[in-house]
């Protein structure tokens, strides 16, 4: 341990702080609820070259791997020599930035003593860019809305008015799109501005050595954790809902003594609604799983990304290419860590969970078109509500958790309070787990109509109404995800849209998670905790448990 | 200033000790006491405090005027779960609120992680029929027929104690007024919180997590107040009894009893307001008060003489430093951020070869390895003992022999280099996290720290102040007096005071005047009767907040109401006021977005001591020392030698360069090589960075 160690060290902490510092710039600031509610973003930290040397640790993994490897593609598409201080690149192509077009990637150059020394970069999502709007319905890309290829949107400080009004003009939400770019613009400039008095601070005049230390470091910590476990091939596939018939993902894992190679060869082709995923997206939610379980303590950069290698055949519905509809890549993509457990399992099965509903239950509701005409409340309410998590090896799984993405669900009272719909019930609903050693999480049931008696539209686009949480090593399946306008109406499927008519009550249910283990190895203790709590019924503990009375 | 009328005497509680102070009508302190905290019977050792300083002072019990409480006990029997066994009563359909939550795992790559305890279990959970919607009309009437088979089982289950909490009550309190009186008819000796009257806000998880938390400590505080009330009145004590509230203000035994939900994390409240009242005695409008001891440190900032507040904390945490981890509790706070670095903060190398440090900490017992006390991990105050600027003859007035091989040994052994060099390292890092910490704090209240004045105070603040500010960009720094007891100091000069804040939702332009009067009218009569018990006689002043948001937003904005009835002529000037302070925040507005409001806050308040302006008109003495220590500077990781002074010996106007170190009975201030300290007209040290940079 020298002088030099500790301050690169401290360096290290200082850009882990400074990217934090940008995210709550941008959150504070968005207007998108999902921003606001889940943080869904990104900031970040670059080296010269473009390589990533800080994250900030924001509520959804969607954007691990794609701002990684976006930045690289947007800084090549301008020389390093002409750019200024004070200027900022745009774009929010889903095969740079993060998957569909909602999200918008911006770079800015850091400048110190003239040169150019690195850059910081952000994402935000914004909440309309035009198009058939957020959903899965789009055709293709055009469909979906405006796509801004790579652009330079502030020119020495200058902002381009035009490419602004453009954003605008093609958006149902023009000055919450407006407030998000400035909210965007300011991330970019605070952790410029936070780079450049480190810097000073610590009388450096390059990242070089810095980046080395940060890269090398987590490069290696990654390789010594997968070194640890066992070399080999494996290969899963999961069975997914899709839009209107089931699609099959395939992966194959290599694990090697320094990198791990994932594959999604064999995966179906893409589908004609929006529901198919740039492979920049599925990689991010992919390697998210994979870090959960190896090295979750080393933060992520271009070291500790590294040893991590998706790939796919061009064209399946993981690895989507232009002009296939995005829009909804989430639902699927939210899926792949199910698919890489599937693998990873087989390498390890005392580490990896079950299955659980995995898949974002968003039920964003809207007034529907005659509202203007008659006076009634407009409104766009995205809530979020979600299923059950899978069984973990020592524990259960967690009900009514989001897993894998951070989102948070939403509260009652404040949604009544600002639309007109009026909740009945939101409960865990008994029985949903999959029962096993370890009991999967529950999922819950929602029950909304209107409170003024105008309908509402209802756009889904959730899983796992079809193909249920599977359990693991003999835990048994969760309760699939059911939907249903009252109590005895036909199930619907997963995708598409609803109309909710005054005095109907729409009956959303989300799936459990799956067990793990054998129902029968589950402790008479955690069965009797169970029933008294009303986690499971007594009939299911006789007939799934064998409990004895 | 208006003097007091008599003398004042405040005791504030800890986990380990209990401190004392007694104050003359005129603000001096008169005599100050640190006994042990009899955790049985808590007020047997604040007796025996109040008894040791009015006997040091020569006063006698009926010349006591005032009598200020502060105590962790609320926070400590939530941390120890010794409260009451609770069942919660929620609306038919709701049963799962507390289960739910947020939905979320408050750490993103931990998937082994276990959600809070939130205190009561799901079998306890009950519901009730009935419902309010959202503007506060009754949709179903109350299933009143409901409530005997409720008791019934409430009794079967041998519940103590109830959460009331139904949707929408902050709008509409009849149905948990009507289920509180009728439960209470049936079951006497149950205790029973309202949600509408402990947390009337919005969002159903908080509430219901603030009025479990209420009532499941009410039946212990209470009977903990009425005891420590008896026996002060017993001994002689005829003033009434005030206590620290979270929110920095007093409140009287009977308000602290009902809701003593209020009393939690009171004890730094107490450091935040001493560092107010020095901001205002300095003319200072910016503050960063940092309090450094043996377990935390904790940052407040302080604008205008007024601590930051907030509308929510969390307590209990499963992983005690991360947010999302804990209960969420819904009560007007004085806002700190906590973080685990202290004197007592172990040191270790993770498996990437870094330094980290806490935030597990080796406590007092059994300290760090210098204590000898059989420590053997590397601490902060162990590196702080190896780069020389702890005088290991000099600690804690001596009591405590300090063994330096034992810290360098644990350093060697545990951060794996050279004792000057291990312990170099250990303070980057543990001042980095405090600094860190710091300046994400302010920037998500939208603040700068560059111009502030740093407050430090707290075991360990003068000693880690310069290290910190200088990462912070903090240039200068006051060093009180008396920095080891800050917070009991600070009781005495809180304002009786209580603050109340309800869900009301409206856009700006729809804002309907009468009904909002009526609304504000009605909080204000609410905190007035609170306040008027504690303060009988005087002046009370008010203040009208609105928390406001551009519609779409998560954020939102206090922006101050005048004290007084709204008029429509004042839309226009919120509209204004708000823009300006967004502005001011975020560096543009939103023109055309809708602007709406929320939350309602109203504040009273008695007046509080007058803080005394002091003009520093004491010169500039160079002072040098002939005492010297052999420290390592941490600009350069050069050994230095540095001038060593008695604080006691310094007078008002003498100069320090540093390096220097001033020592006093409970701490040390560092004054680094690039700063300089002042002594000034009031005793306080200050400090200002000279400019001198790392080599």
């Amino acid at each position: 341990m020298i002088v030099t160690d500790t301050r690169l060290q401290v360096m290290w902490n200082r850009l882990l702080a400074v990217v934090e510092e940008q995210a709550q710039v941008l959150i504070r600031t968005a207007f998108s609820p999902i921003v606001r509610e889940c943080g869904d973003i990104s900031a970040g930290i670059f080296d010269f070259q473009g390589r990533m040397l800080a994250q900030a640790v924001t509520g959804t993994p969607g954007h691990i791997n794609t701002m990684a490897a976006a930045v690289h593609h947007l800084r090549d598409c301008f020389p390093v020599q002409e750019m200024k201080p004070g200027d900022i690149y745009m774009t929010n192509d889903p095969w740079i930035a993060s998957g569909h077009l909602n999200d918008f990637l911006l770079l800015m150059p850091v400048f110190f003593g003239g040169n150019v020394v690195g850059f910081t970069s952000c994402t935000s999502h914004l909440v309309d860019l035009g198009g058939l709007g957020m959903g899965p319905e789009g055709a293709d890309i055009f469909d979906e809305g405006l796509l801004i290829p790579p652009c330079k949107l502030v020119s020495e400080g200058q902002l381009n008015d035009l490419l602004l009004n453009i954003v605008k003009a093609n958006s149902r939400e023009p000055i919450a799109n407006e407030g998000d770019i400035y909210a965007l613009i300011a991330c970019c400039e605070a952790g410029s501005k936070r780079l450049i008095t480190m810097m000073e601070e610590f009388g450096v005049e390059s990242l070089d050595a810095l980046a080395t230390y940060i890269i090398e470091t987590s490069r290696q910590g990654t390789i010594d954790a997968i070194s640890e476990l066992p070399n080999g091939t494996w290969h899963s596939a999961l069975r997914v809902d899709g839009y209107d018939e089931p699609i099959e993902l395939r992966a194959s894992l290599a694990i090697s003594n320094d990198h791990i190679l994932l594959d999604f060869s064999g995966s179906d082709g893409c589908v004609s609604k929006g529901i198919n995923v740039p492979l920049n997206y599925a990689a991010a939610y992919s390697v998210f799983a994979l870090r959960c379980i190896i090295g979750p303590d080393i933060p992520n950069n271009a070291g500790s990304l590294e040893p991590f290698r998706v790939t796919g055949p061009k064209g399946c519905i993981l690895n989507a290419q232009p002009p296939a509809p995005v829009a909804m890549r989430h639902t699927l993509g939210q899926m792949t860590p199910d698919l890489v457990y599937g693998c990873l399992t087989q390498a390890l099965p005392d580490a990896v969970p079950a299955e659980g509903a995995s898949c974002m239950y968003d039920l964003p509701l809207r007034h529907v078109a005659e509202v203007a005409d008659r006076g009634d409340q407009q409104f766009a309410l995205e809530l979020v509500f979600n299923g059950g998590t899978g069984a973990r090896p020592a524990l259960d799984g967690l009900s009514a958790t989001a897993f894998p993405s951070g989102v948070w669900g939403s509260q009652i009272e404040p949604t009544e309070a600002t639309a007109p719909v009026l909740f009945h019930r939101r409960e865990l609903r008994q029985d949903s787990g999959g029962a096993g050693k370890q009991r999967g999480g529950l999922g819950q049931r929602i029950e909304v109509s209107s409170a003024t008696g105008q309908d509402f539209l209802v756009f889904l686009s959730v899983e796992r109404i079809q193909n249920p949480a599977k359990g693991r090593h003999g835990g048994k399946d969760g309760a699939k995800g059911r939907i249903r306008i009252g109590e005895n109406g036909p199930d619907l499927p997963g995708k598409g849209e609803l109309r909710v008519k005054n005095g109907e009550t729409l009956v959303f249910e989300t799936p459990g998670g799956g067990g793990f283990g054998a129902p029968c190895d589950r402790t008479p203790e955690d069965i009797d905790f169970d029933i008294r709590n009303g986690l499971i019924s007594k009939a299911a503990a006789k007939t799934v448990y064998g409990a004895k009375q | 200033m208006e003097p007091n009328q008599g003398y004042s005497l405040s005791s504030d509680i800890g986990g380990t000790f209990t401190d004392t102070v007694l104050m003359s009508p005129d603000y001096q302190i008169l005599a100050t006491a640190k006994t042990a905290t009899t955790v049985d019977a808590p007020a047997v050792g604040a007796l025996a405090g109040a008894r040791r300083v009015l006997q040091d002072a020569g006063i006698d019990w009926h010349e006591v005027a005032k009598k200020i409480h502060g105590t962790t006990l609320a926070t400590n029997a939530l941390i120890e779960r010794r409260g009451a066994r609770v069942a919660t009563i929620t609306t038919a359909g709701f049963r799962d609120i507390l289960e739910i939550a947020y939905e979320r795992r408050y750490s993103q790559y931990a998937i082994n992680i276990a959600k809070p305890d939130l205190i009561v279990p799901r079998e306890l959970a009950f519901t009730v029929g009935g419902r309010i919607d959202a503007a506060g009309r009754e949709l179903h009437p109350l299933d009143a027929a409901a409530i005997p088979e409720l008791a019934d089982r409430l009794n079967a289950a041998g519940v103590e104690a109830v959460a009331i909490c139904l949707l929408h009550a902050y709008a509409n309190p009849d149905h948990e007024r009507l289920l509180r009186d009728q439960l209470k008819a049936l079951m006497p000796d149950l205790v029973i919180s309202v949600s509408h009257e402990v947390s009337p806000e919005a969002r159903e998880f908080d509430r219901l997590c603030t009025t479990i938390a209420n009532t499941y400590i009410q039946p212990l505080m209470a009977g903990y107040l009425s005891d420590f009330q008896l026996r002060f009145q017993k001994e002689g004590l005829s003033c009434p009894i005030l206590l620290m509230t979270a929110g920095g203000g007093m409140t009287t035994v009977e308000t602290a009893s009902r809701l003593p939900i209020r009393l939690v994390e009171s004890g730094p409240a107490g450091g935040a307001i001493l560092a107010a009242r020095i901001a205002e005695e300095t003319s200072e409008t910016e503050v960063l008060s940092f309090d450094m001891g043996g377990t935390t440190a904790k940052l407040c900032l302080i604008d205008n003489g007024r601590p930051q507040t907030a509308r929510r904390f969390e307590i209990s945490r499963a992983e005690r430093f991360i947010k999302g981890s804990g209960m969420p509790v819904r009560i007007p706070v004085i806002e700190m951020i906590e973080i685990g670095a202290g004197g007592g903060s172990i040191a270790r190398v993770d498996r990437l070869g870094r330094v980290q440090v806490g935030p597990e900490s080796a406590g007092s017992e059994p300290g760090p390895a210098a204590f000898g006390k059989g420590g053997e991990r590397a601490t902060v105050t162990d590196a702080d003992v190896a780069l020389g600027v702890i005088d290991t003859g000099k600690f804690a007035e001596g009591r405590l022999q300090i063994d330096r091989n034992a810290a360098e040994l644990a350093l060697e052994t545990d951060i794996r280099s050279d004792a000057a060099r291990s312990a170099f390292a250990v303070s980057e890092i543990v001042d980095e996290n405090m600094a860190s910490a710091g300046r994400m704090h302010a920037v998500e209240s939208g603040k700068d720290l560059g111009a502030r004045l740093m407050i430090a105070f707290g075991g360990n603040g003068p000693l880690h102040a310069t290290r910190v500010a200088r990462r912070a960009q903090v240039q200068r720094i006051l060093i009180p007096r008396d920095p080891g007891v800050g917070s009991a100091v600070g009781f005495l000069f809180a304002p009786v005071s209580f603050e109340t804040i309800r869900s009301r939702y409206t856009t700006l332009d729809e804002l309907n005047v009468d009904d909002t009067n009526r609304f504000l009218e009605d909080m204000a009569r609410e905190a007035t009767e609170v306040v008027r018990a504690g303060a009988p006689s005087t002046q009370l002043t008010q203040r009208r907040v609105a928390y406001m948001r551009y519609h779409g937003q998560g954020h939102e904005i206090e922006i101050e109401l005048p004290p007084r009835e709204l008029r429509s002529a004042d839309i226009a000037k919120l509209k204004c006021d708000f823009e300006a302070e967004y502005s001011r925040q975020f560096s543009r507005t939103v023109p055309g977005m809708t602007i709406e409001i929320l939350n309602w806050g109203v504040t009273v308040v008695a007046p509080a001591p007058d803080a005394i302006k002091t003009d520093d008109t004491s010169g500039r003495r160079k002072k040098v020392s002939a005492a010297k220590r052999e420290i390592v500077c941490e600009l350069t990781g050069q050994t230095r030698e540095a001038d060593v002074f008695d604080r006691g010996s310094l007078a008002p106007g003498d100069v320090v360069e540093g390096p220097a170190l001033i020592i006093e009975p409970q701490t040390t201030t560092l004054v680094s090589a690039d700063f300089s300290a002042r002594v000034d007209q009031a005793g306080c040290i200050r400090m200002t960075q000279t400019g001198e940079s790392r080599q």
